[in-house]
């Protein structure tokens, strides 16, 4: 973003909403900050209609806190939950349709690299675990192939939530839920390895339970999409709207599945990237040195 | 690769001196993406569409083109075609038959978006059973999904729709898709003459910020936007944004008529108009009638020939007042449907006057004399 851009028009002061001035004047343009500096900014989510203890909007809120350049993130998304959200968030995003996202962020990223040689513009895929795993897991898998230079990240929260709690590839074996209603037959998806093999130079899971190391992991991931390949982030995040859960007990309920081992906390960084982060560690303290 | 000089589009259509080479269908979509200053093209395989993009990667290869690559699928290619041009570049992309069907959900998303991709179809059969052969049928499937809709007749009419189709999606008050159709073999895999603008000259480049919704480049405002926001809330404004969304889509396909006109010298073509008897076509359909017209006229038979160009924006006025003095309607088409011809009865006052015949399909061609006997009959 051109500085300067973003700015209320003289005459519009008493008529633009006070969020928006906000954002104005203390938005997180330009400004590198993370999950340890919310509470004083003005993040770029607002007001949204998910849930209240929706996990999936707790992991959002911190995925945007962590962007290292949101003046120049294009976000795309997919048909779900995380859909309603998009509409009240700060910077440009698309919306195209229900799986297609991987494919909508490939066009998006050349032509974003036609139009700004000089510049880099951030590319993140947001989306569901149905429209990741399921319907999208073509065009997701595809865009890795071809090592797009584009950030995915899957809000697994184990379930079609939008369309009223249908089972997905990432719902765990054995739950019963609308369509598996004799219990889902196969395991969670192991998109990770997928992701790996398939040629993601880097790959994590986290939850939003651990909010400091996923502002890390989303940084990272975005990173290592600028030069090295594309990344892959899945985030765990299981809706307790749709397995019927008091949403207070979310996070501990995350907690508990950490604890049993059945979710973990991994991160792949391919020899590459590696290189290519701790370049830019330090970079980024000698920066801080001066 | 050519140095090109970028000149204004009415230049390249209607000045330049224009050269006159012998060349397939599939080389007169390579010489229009040449002079057409596209930032990116994305293809995928299938007959008879791949020659053309196979010639588009050629010159990709040679510099004209700064992007080009093979998508994963027709659903995968036109989503990230929808990707590059809100990203604000001008894209182009080709398809055909059970490609078209394979992406379907995009066409409708294209045009709601206001995206204006231009994209070639060289329409053939769809399954079941396969075939590769031409056949019109896709058409009638994409009437209704927002996108602007050329027929090309031959080799020239689609080097010529295709460049003038950039220039009328791109228009402010137009921004919609445009699907430049050609019939599959009869026009992709014959050669004929085209004339051609000289290849040092190039349409100019595309300006994203004259599209009528924002780029999704963070570089311009609104920053807190959405492509495209939900309005699918249970309430009457809700039902109200999406009813005016559509109506808007629709309003954009009015106003591309007069750039149409302008460009394209008008929305159909007409020889004869004055005959009792019309054969009214698109496509191949259109070169089958006037070898029938002109036998027929040689037998002295009064017949003319309307050669529709554009069917999205349909020539609803011109084609009722050339009905009304006509006595008879013959509408030949290339698929068992015969959209065309329920297109047309959809918008004359005396439906009885539309003869939907002669039909064929499944790749065959159509003899003039089917269209004479027709004319014939209604001359009786
Ligand atoms: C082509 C198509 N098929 C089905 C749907 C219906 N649909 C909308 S959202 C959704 C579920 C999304 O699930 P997920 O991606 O896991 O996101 P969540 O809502 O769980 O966050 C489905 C099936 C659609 N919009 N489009
Ligand atoms: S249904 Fe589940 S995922 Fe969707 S908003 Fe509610 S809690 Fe979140
Ligand atoms: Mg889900």
């Amino acid at each position: 973003m051109s500085k300067g851009l973003f700015r209320i028009s003289p005459g519009f002061e008493d008529v633009m909403p006070a969020e928006y001035k906000e954002l104005v004047t203390n938005g997180p343009y330009g400004r590198d900050l993370g999950v340890k500096d919310l509470g004083t900014f003005k993040e770029l989510i607002e007001e949204h209609p998910l849930c209240a203890g929706c996990a999936e909007a707790l992991a959002l809120r911190l995925i945007l806190a962590s962007l290292p350049s949101p003046e120049d993130t294009v976000i795309v998304g997919s048909t779900g939950c995380s859909s309603l959200l998009f509409t009240q968030v700060a910077v440009q995003n698309i919306h195209s349709l229900f799986g297609n996202q991987n494919a909508v962020a490939t066009g998006l990223k050349r032509a974003l690299r036609l139009r700004f040689p000089d510049k880099v513009k951030d590319v993140v895929v947001i989306a569901g675990d149905g429209a990741t795993v399921d319907i999208g897991l073509d065009m997701v898998m595809q865009s890795w192939f071809r090592r797009e230079l584009i950030t995915t990240i899957m809000l697994d929260n184990e379930v079609y939530a939008n369309t009223g709690g249908q089972e997905s590839g990432m719902s765990p074996q054995g739950a019963v839920l609308y369509m598996a209603p004799l219990g889902k037959k196969f395991p969670k998806v192991n998109l990770p390895e997928i992701a790996r093999e398939a040629g993601c130079a880097y790959v994590a899971t986290i939850s939003p339970a651990l909010p400091r190391r996923l502002g890390k992991v989303v940084r990272r991931a975005i990173l290592v999409a600028r030069e090295i390949g594309p990344s892959y982030v899945q985030v765990f995040c299981p809706c307790p709207t749709n397995f019927k859960w008091p949403s207070a007990q979310v996070l501990q309920k995350i907690r508990d599945r950490q604890k049993e081992g059945i979710f973990k906390v991994r991160e792949y960084v391919s020899p590459e990237a590696e290189a290519y982060l701790a370049g830019l560690e330090v970079e980024r303290q000698h920066d801080e040195q001066e | 690769m050519t140095t090109q000089q970028v000149v204004a589009p009415e230049h390249l259509f209607f000045e330049a001196e224009r050269e006159r080479q012998f060349m397939t269908g599939s080389e007169a979509v390579r010489e229009a993406i040449k002079r057409a200053n596209v930032d990116m093209a994305i293809s995928y395989p299938i007959t008879p569409q791949s020659e053309s993009m196979h010639l588009v990667g050629d010159i990709y290869a040679q510099g004209y083109l700064k992007e080009y690559f093979r998508g994963e699928s027709e659903f995968a290619v036109m989503a990230a075609v929808a990707g590059a041009a809100m990203g604000g570049v001008r894209v182009f992309t080709a398809t055909a038959g059970p490609g078209t069907l394979r992406a379907f959900e995009m066409f409708p998303t294209w045009a709601g978006a206001r995206l204006p991709v231009v994209c070639a179809f060289m329409t053939r059969g769809v399954n079941s059973p396969l075939t590769i052969q031409p056949d019109t049928i896709e058409m009638a499937f994409l009437l209704d999904t927002g996108i602007l809709m050329f027929h090309a007749e031959n080799a020239q009419d689609l080097y010529d729709m295709i460049l003038k189709a950039f220039v009328i999606a791109e228009q402010t008050d137009v921004h919609i898709p445009v699907g430049v159709f050609v019939d599959g073999f009869f026009v992709t895999h014959t050669r004929e003459e085209v004339a051609t603008a000289p290849a040092d000259l190039k349409l100019p480049p595309y300006n994203p910020y004259s599209a009528p919704v924002p780029v999704m480049d963070m570089e311009s405002v609104p920053v807190r936007q959405m492509r495209d926001p939900f309005v699918m809330k249970s309430n009457f404004i809700s039902y109200a944004a999406h009813a005016s969304w559509q109506q808007e889509i629709l309003a954009a396909q009015e106003r591309a008529r007069k750039h149409v006109r302008r460009y394209l010298g008008g929305l159909l073509e007409a020889e004869h108009p004055e005959a009792a008897v019309l054969v009214v076509a698109a496509g191949t359909a259109v070169s089958q009638g006037r070898e029938a017209v002109a036998a027929a006229r040689r037998e002295g038979l009064e017949v003319g020939l309307i050669k529709l160009k554009s069917l999205r924006p349909f020539p609803r006025e011109e084609i009722r007042t050339l009905a009304r003095q006509a006595r008879a309607l013959i509408v030949p088409e290339f698929n068992r449907v015969g959209w065309l011809a329920r297109e047309i009865k959809s918008v004359v006052e005396d439906t009885t006057k539309v003869i939907d015949a002669p039909r064929v399909f499944g790749g065959m061609t159509m003899p003039p004399d089917l269209i004479l006997a027709q004319i014939r009959r209604c001359c009786a």
